[in-house]
């Protein structure tokens, strides 16, 4: 088993590695923005991986009020805490890549500002599950707060097409007139499967420490039987 | 070259808050697991 994880490690290493060797060798520099816009295949990425932890938390909360299964509540809370990891770094890396083209670290506008309160409504999440001591109770209520949570992610995808706003438009998915030169799409999409890898790994590591909590949950009540 | 050191800041910021993140979930993981050993010897009869 041990063995396992590590190989996967290294490989998730070897993965991130070349994509950040791509995005400053093999993809080509922007015209407009210059060496700045290189941030683009971390922050875009990154930003994918985390909707995908979320969307991961959101099936395991609906998993959790369904069947009521230790298990779902445990890839819940795993997913939730990697995906603000992602997007901890997705609200660090773009005020960076702001500033320079922008001329201003931060603005409020749509993007931006539900990105924001993305990241709150999940810090949120797991702050909710430390105040409540009693695990059947702990993992319903934020199973529930989770799926309320969720409901931000589409308004976070839908913010650059609906709105106009000083965040650019969308490049992949964005209808006509949208899209990426063919070696920066390539690059992009290589990001996206790293970023996703590293997710994954992160994911099964934080899920171990979920499980060895259950077990310490199960011995410790066993200790106070005695 | 200009902006490098913004590329090259926001690169390694990400990179740190991963690695951080992963050192804090193996640091929970070690100590909740030698925990559960000092529970599990302690309910072992004669303890």
């Amino acid at each position: 088993m041990m063995w396992k994880r590590t190989i996967g490690g290294g490989a998730v290493l070897l993965l991130v590695g070349m994509a950040a060797w791509a995005s400053f060798f093999i993809a080509p520099t922007e015209r407009t923005m210059g060496l700045i816009q290189r941030i683009f295949y971390f922050h875009a990425a990154s930003a994918w991986a985390g909707m995908t932890a979320f969307s991961v938390c959101f099936v395991g909360n609906l998993l959790y009020v369904w069947r009521r299964l230790q298990k779902w509540d445990s890839l819940a809370v795993s997913s939730a805490e990697v995906g603000l990891a992602f997007i901890t770094v997705v609200l660090i890396t773009g005020p960076i890549w702001a500033h320079p083209v922008w001329g201003i670290w931060w603005t409020w506008d749509a993007r931006l500002t539900s990105t924001f309160v993305l990241w709150l409504l999940y810090l949120s999440y797991l702050l909710l599950r430390t105040l409540i001591e009693e695990p059947d109770r702990r993992a319903l209520l934020s199973a529930l707060f989770g799926i309320f949570a969720f409901l931000d992610v589409p308004l976070v995808f839908g913010a650059i097409r609906w709105w106009r706003t000083q965040h650019p438009a969308p490049v992949i998915m964005g209808g006509p007139g949208s899209g990426l030169e063919p070696t920066m799409r390539m690059v992009f999409f290589f990001s996206v499967f790293a970023m996703h890898a590293l997710m994954a790994l992160l994911i099964v590591e934080r899920y171990q420490l979920e499980k060895l909590r259950t077990e310490f949950d199960v011995v410790r009540r066993e200790a106070e039987a005695l | 070259m200009k902006n490098l050191n913004s590329v090259f800041a926001a690169y390694m910021i990400g990179w740190a808050v991963f690695f951080v993140f992963y050192l804090s979930v193996a640091k929970r993981t070690s100590a909740l697991r030698e925990e559960v050993e000092r529970l599990k010897n302690s309910l072992k009869p004669g303890k």
